[in-house]
């Protein structure tokens, strides 16, 4: 089993320090390695890449950890090697990787725990994505596996381990945010931490599923977790909220990668977990365009609500405005017009 | 124990009594500045470190609201109505829904405890002379963008160091202070009206009258139940536009509207303050339709303060507001027949004096938060032309 620095992936898994004070090996601000990197690439088109597997969960209902795995190195190769697609092997993988961090970065993955262990970012995902990162030569004390709570983490199934040498894994609430605010439009907030301090890259782990308020919630609004008062950004469909926080530097600096974990996913009473809308969609849904994923997100679910005699959004009044708006003139996030974005199924 | 220059990290990690607790709330309070400001947390010695305390003794069923399907339920507290979804939390960020039952985090869990003079509210009409110990929890049901308080209001309770401070205990140290008023301020106190209701009972239990320091934005029913147990109230009427409510304030004016009327007619004392934000509502029509739609609905009698903006928050690009302009908002108001207009956060305004609309002598005279003279007689009247005063003069 592949050693992620020190220990295996098992024990990511499951180890826990006990008595741990000593917080973030890197606590001092990192300069980002990506800046401005997303407002720069779309000038052209993006690529939503659609990775699915029929197969992932074999014929009962746990999903194979090494069939998730190959699910992902499949995804983000097709992402960055378009010439030689769907090979999905670990070196090619990790050359993709490559695309995204070097050796020297500090690498954050924002994963979503809110709903529980139902719909939230699969834990062997992570897993994976870690080893991958390892393997593209990042250290793993410097690799942090984050979200807002680490109680919601945990009970998503994650393991809190805080300083080492190993893959960090914590919540916001061990460390805080920052007293002085960041502001962009209407939002005015503290950020993590995490995001501040331990990160000059971060990769987007959202879930897929819709939202009661804001219509979907998915890449954009993943980064309600990253500060303080996510509860004042609810009102008119969470729009230009969602937006704005996305424009704000230190979070828009940093966005290297959003894999969307689709691999169970809610069309319906998010974003709370309901299993009888639940969905094994079985798939991820990888871009550098984090507009252009939540469009292509929203529309799978509403093909699924579709199918399942529900109204769409809009006939709800719930259509995720904030898309829309993060694609505009102000901010241009991404695209979210259709014929801008190009999406690859493998 | 020198609370203010402590850190807040510090502060964190301190353990803390009560005798230290009240020594710190009382040290704190005459060093105050200017409005309503909270001291930071490193004047309020907490017991243990945010984020590390468990919510279970903070954790009530809310009152004012109604269940809905799917677990979901609708907020009945303040006009905003949040509908909130099963583990999720309304606008105000400190009331959950946890499988269909809605939930205070706040009851009894206090983030700022001062004593402070009861002008500093400000209110000027009520037993002035006196201290409020004064008291606030985490939330707020709006996003003013000058709030001075923000880092409390616009925060969530686990965020924040606070301590349990019971109804009863509540309305002990303000006997033991010698406050005869315990005051709800600094945030929202709309939103832990849950624990304002249960301290205001304790406190008249013991002796200890009540006052709202609030914005007014809050639906009828929870209005005359929670302030109606008050004894004086005092309003923040941000603007008199609905879009400045919409945008500075994140709210609407035509609820706080309502609650001074409803507040007019539970003859409840009340007094407004109107903090006056350079370019944004600062312009004549709105001082002009402000004081005659006062004069039309309340009576020529409640005091209205214009206070000074200072940059704060999200409006640090504004000045300070200049005196020049409270001075014109005072003169519109008087010339619209109110009889006691003020102007805060200037010290040394003679407009922070109370003169009689009569004979326009000085009967209460201001120096900062201190009441330096105060010749209103036992029975509410001016001693030179015994033109009644309205207010609440005296213990």
């Amino acid at each position: 089993m592949t050693d992620l620095g020190g220990t295996s992936r098992r024990n990511f898994l499951t180890q826990c320090l006990t008595g741990a004070v000593a917080l973030g090996a890197n606590s001092a601000l990192r300069a980002p390695a990506q800046q401005g990197a997303l407002g720069a690439k779309y000038g052209g088109n993006s690529r939503v890449v659609i990775a699915r597997d029929p197969m992932l969960r074999g014929t009962g209902s746990a999903i194979d950890p090494h069939r998730l795995e190959a699910l992902a190195d499949r995804a983000i190769q097709a992402l960055f090697n378009r010439d030689h697609p769907a090979a999905g092997a670990p070196e090619n993988a990790i050359a993709a990787w490559r695309h995204v961090v070097g050796a020297n970065d500090t690498v954050s993955l924002k994963v979503n725990t809110l709903g529980g262990r139902g719909i939230s970012t699969n834990v062997e995902l992570v897993a994976a994505i870690c080893e991958r990162l390892q393997q593209a030569g990042v250290k793993p004390a410097n690799i942090v596996v984050w979200d807002r709570d680490s109680e919601e983490m945990e009970r998503a199934g994650f393991r809190i381990i805080v300083g080492g040498d190993r893959v960090q894994c914590y919540g916001t609430d061990r460390v805080g945010y920052e007293d002085e605010l960041s502001a962009w439009g209407s939002v005015g907030s503290r950020l993590s931490k995490i995001l501040t301090r331990s990160s000059s890259v971060l990769i987007n782990l959202p879930v897929l599923k819709d939202h009661d308020g804001a219509g979907v919630t998915i890449a954009l609004k993943n980064m309600y977790g990253a500060i303080h008062n996510p509860n004042k950004y609810h009102p008119n469909g969470c729009d230009p909220y969602v937006a704005d926080l996305n424009m704000l530097p230190e979070i828009r600096s940093r966005m290297g990668l959003v894999i969307c974990d689709a691999t169970s996913a809610m069309y319906e009473g998010g974003p709370g977990f309901k299993p009888e809308h639940n969905w094994k969609s079985n798939s991820l849904l990888v871009s550098q365009d984090p507009v252009a994923l939540d469009y292509t997100g929203w529309q799978m679910i509403e093909r699924k609500r579709a199918e399942m005699g529900l109204k769409s959004l809009e006939a709800e009044k719930r259509a995720p405005r904030y898309i829309a708006t993060a694609a505009d003139n102000e901010h241009r996030l991404g695209h979210c017009d259709p014929s801008r974005i190009a999406v690859v199924e493998v | 124990m020198n609370c203010e220059s402590v850190s807040q990290e510090k502060m964190a990690s301190s353990p803390i009594d009560r005798r230290s607790f009240l020594m710190c709330a009382l040290a704190s309070g005459a060093a105050l500045g200017s409005g309503e400001l909270a001291a930071p947390a490193s004047a309020v010695p907490i017991a243990s470190s945010a984020g590390l305390q468990s919510d279970t003794q903070f954790t009530f069923e809310a009152r004012f609201y109604e269940k809905l399907p799917s677990r979901k339920i609708k907020c009945k507290l303040c006009p905003r109505e949040c509908i909130v979804g099963d583990k999720e939390r309304g606008y105000c960020g400190v009331r959950e829904n946890r499988d269909g039952v809605y939930f205070t985090l706040v009851h009894s869990r206090v983030c700022a405890a001062h004593v402070d003079p009861v002008e500093k509210k400000p209110l000027f009409h009520y037993l002035p002379g006196t201290n409020a110990f004064s008291i606030a929890t985490a939330g707020c049901n709006v996003n003013c963008k000058f709030c001075q308080n923000w880092d409390i209001s616009q925060s969530r309770p686990e965020e924040i160091p606070a301590n349990y401070l019971s109804p009863h205990q509540a309305a002990t140290v303000a006997r033991q202070y010698n406050c005869p008023t315990i005051a709800y301020t600094y945030s929202e106190p709309v939103v832990f009206s849950e624990y304002l209701m249960d301290t205001a009972d304790a406190g008249h239990a013991a002796g200890v009258r009540s006052i709202v320091v609030s914005n007014g934005y809050i639906q009828h029913d929870a209005l005359q139940q929670a302030y109606g147990k008050m004894d004086a109230v005092k309003i923040d009427l941000k603007a008199f536009t609905e879009s400045y409510y919409a945008k500075v304030v994140t709210g609407q004016l035509k609820p706080v509207l309502e609650t001074l009327v409803t507040l007019r007619k539970m003859d409840k004392w009340t007094e407004i303050v109107y903090l006056v934000v350079p370019t944004l509502n600062d312009d004549d029509a709105e001082f002009r339709g402000l004081a005659q739609w006062i004069k039309a609905n309340l009576g020529p009698d409640v005091p209205l303060h214009f206070t000074q903006f200072h940059p704060e928050y999200l409006l640090k690009n504004l000045p300070i507001t200049p005196v020049p302009t409270l001075d014109r908002a005072k003169a519109i108001a008087d010339a619209e027949g109110l009889h006691y207009v003020y102007i805060g956060n200037v010290p040394g305004h003679p407009a922070q004096n109370t003169y009689c609309p009569q004979c326009r002598k000085m009967l209460v005279e201001r120096v900062g938060f201190t009441a330096s003279q105060m010749l209103i007689r036992k029975d509410s009247t001016c001693p030179f032309c015994r033109h009644i005063i309205p207010g609440i003069w005296h213990v």
